[in-house]
């Protein structure tokens, strides 16, 4: 490697990094958690059976999963403010981000949902708990635990996927390696070190994963 | 009387399971239902706890009348206050530890005082020998402890009456033993209960009168002694030779 490639790579890494930190680490935990609000109400309309919710519920799934994502932030970014419907890049990257995954994390739920033995939710009943109350205290946390797995990966594939908000103006992690490119013409070093730094983030989320799963396997684990 | 049920009839895709059940149940009384699979008893427990609606049929209740097929969740709520319900398969809150399977219901479904659901639980964790292991999660626990913890939980709300749904099937042969010991205390206590079963011994020595079903049909019914020794319909008696025989 020659001297002014290794220069260019140490001079950028904390600024990606910073990048990182600053943009695309809260645009995903924000994106994340409203996916996951999205996906848990998705979910138990769909497991309660609530009539006409319901079929809104599928058809949201349906629209969502069977479009890209980039064409969806195209379409909200540039499309809507054609009929009057403005928002920031930002903005725009966590909703259009926490819609798409919701649709996915919902259908992880709904299948951990039903996972849950329907014996613990009669045993609820037989203890005069409510609906509510059963889903709460006993039929969720289950669910969170049968799900986990499919919810992380949900977790590492929105981190990844945060670098598409590049594409409609957010100076994200990837944007900003684009930017230094611009001026230095060193794409395979710098996409290649870009790359590594998702790879540091997802690493990191993986190693969470294993710990969250240890640390909910130590409450008695979720087998029947 | 504490409850009578009238003319129950339910059936599951359009195949008759009950076919007119009628029961009375005294305080105090042990009444084992007996019969071969698929003949009803299950799904007769079921009915009377809602967890089924039956097709047809009414429940007296302490003299309050509920109808079994139309009931409101009000009068369902109603009379799971005066129930309690045991599964064959324990049906143990698995996210919880043996003392909040048993004061989860009181806190959240009876509005009850965290610390005064705890005495509550503990009392009823030490009739069924389970008070060494409040902090155990339900899979840590053989089969028999989550069965007598079930019963505490049940315990726990000062029923009225105790259904028993196959208690001891889901069981190891030996660890059927703690459980039924269980349920013998409790009844010589004079807790009322409602029993399917298999076991014949317990039909025979602790119940006070036995149900006979088969088909959806009640066969017989009567005094636990009588039904052993003198059966009045040769199916009921047919039955007895069979299970005796095998045991």
């Amino acid at each position: 490697m020659n001297e002014r490639l290794w220069e260019i790579l140490v001079d950028s890494f904390p600024k990606l990094l910073l990048y990182g930190a600053k943009v695309t680490i809260p645009l995903t935990a924000m994106s994340f958690a409203l996916a996951l609000v999205i996906a848990v109400i998705v979910a138990m309309i769909q497991y309660a059976d609530v009539k006409v919710l319901r079929q809104l519920c599928r058809f949201y799934i349906w629209i969502v999963r069977g479009t890209p994502l980039l064409v969806q932030l195209y379409l909200v970014f540039y499309g809507l403010p054609q009929i009057g419907i403005k928002l920031n890049a930002y903005p725009t990257a966590v909703l259009v981000f926490g819609l798409n995954e919701g649709a996915y994390m919902a259908e992880s739920m709904r299948g951990a949902l039903e996972a849950v033995p329907k014996g613990q939710l009669e045993a609820g009943y037989c203890v005069r708990m409510n609906y509510l109350q059963i889903m709460q205290h006993i039929v969720l946390p289950q669910a969170f635990r049968i799900a986990f797995p499919a919810l992380s990966n949900s977790l590492i594939s929105m981190t990844k996927g945060t670098s598409l908000a590049a594409t409609i103006t957010v100076t994200e992690m990837f944007r900003e390696a684009q930017v230094i490119n611009g001026r230095v013409y060193e794409s395979l070093g710098l996409y290649t070190e870009v790359a590594l730094i998702y790879l540091l983030f997802c690493t990191f989320l993986t190693f969470l994963q294993r710990w969250g799963e240890k640390k909910l396997n130590s409450y008695g684990g979720i087998k029947a | 009387m504490m409850l009578e049920a009238k003319n129950v009839h339910k059936g599951f895709d359009g195949i008759g399971v009950l076919k007119g059940i009628d029961l009375q149940v005294n305080k105090g009384d042990v009444v084992a239902i007996l019969g071969p699979s698929g003949s009803g008893k299950t799904t007769l427990l079921r009915c009377l706890n809602f967890l089924e609606r039956a097709d047809q049929g009414e429940l007296i209740f302490d003299g309050e009348h509920f109808d079994l097929h139309s009931a409101t969740n009000r009068e369902i709520a109603r009379i799971r206050t005066k129930t309690a319900f045991v599964f064959q398969n324990y049906n143990l809150f698995l996210n919880q530890t043996v003392l909040q399977n048993v004061t989860l219901g009181l806190v959240t479904g009876g509005h009850m005082h965290r610390s005064e659901a705890n005495d509550i639980a503990m009392a009823a964790l030490e009739r069924v020998g389970m008070a060494d292991k409040i902090h155990s999660y339900p899979n840590m626990l053989s089969g028999g402890q989550q069965q007598r913890v079930a019963i505490a939980r049940g315990l726990a709300s000062s029923p009225e009456i105790i259904y028993f749904d196959e208690p001891t099937s889901a069981l190891d042969p030996e660890l059927i033993g703690e459980v039924l010991s269980v349920m013998r205390q409790l009844a010589e206590e004079g807790m009322t209960m409602l029993v399917v079963t298999h076991e014949m011994e317990f039909a025979r020595n602790v119940s006070n009168k036995v149900v006979f079903m088969e088909g959806g049909y009640i066969i017989e019914s009567g005094p636990s002694k009588e039904f052993f020794e003198h059966p009045k319909e040769e199916r009921s008696a047919q039955f007895i030779n069979t299970i005796l025989n095998k045991e």
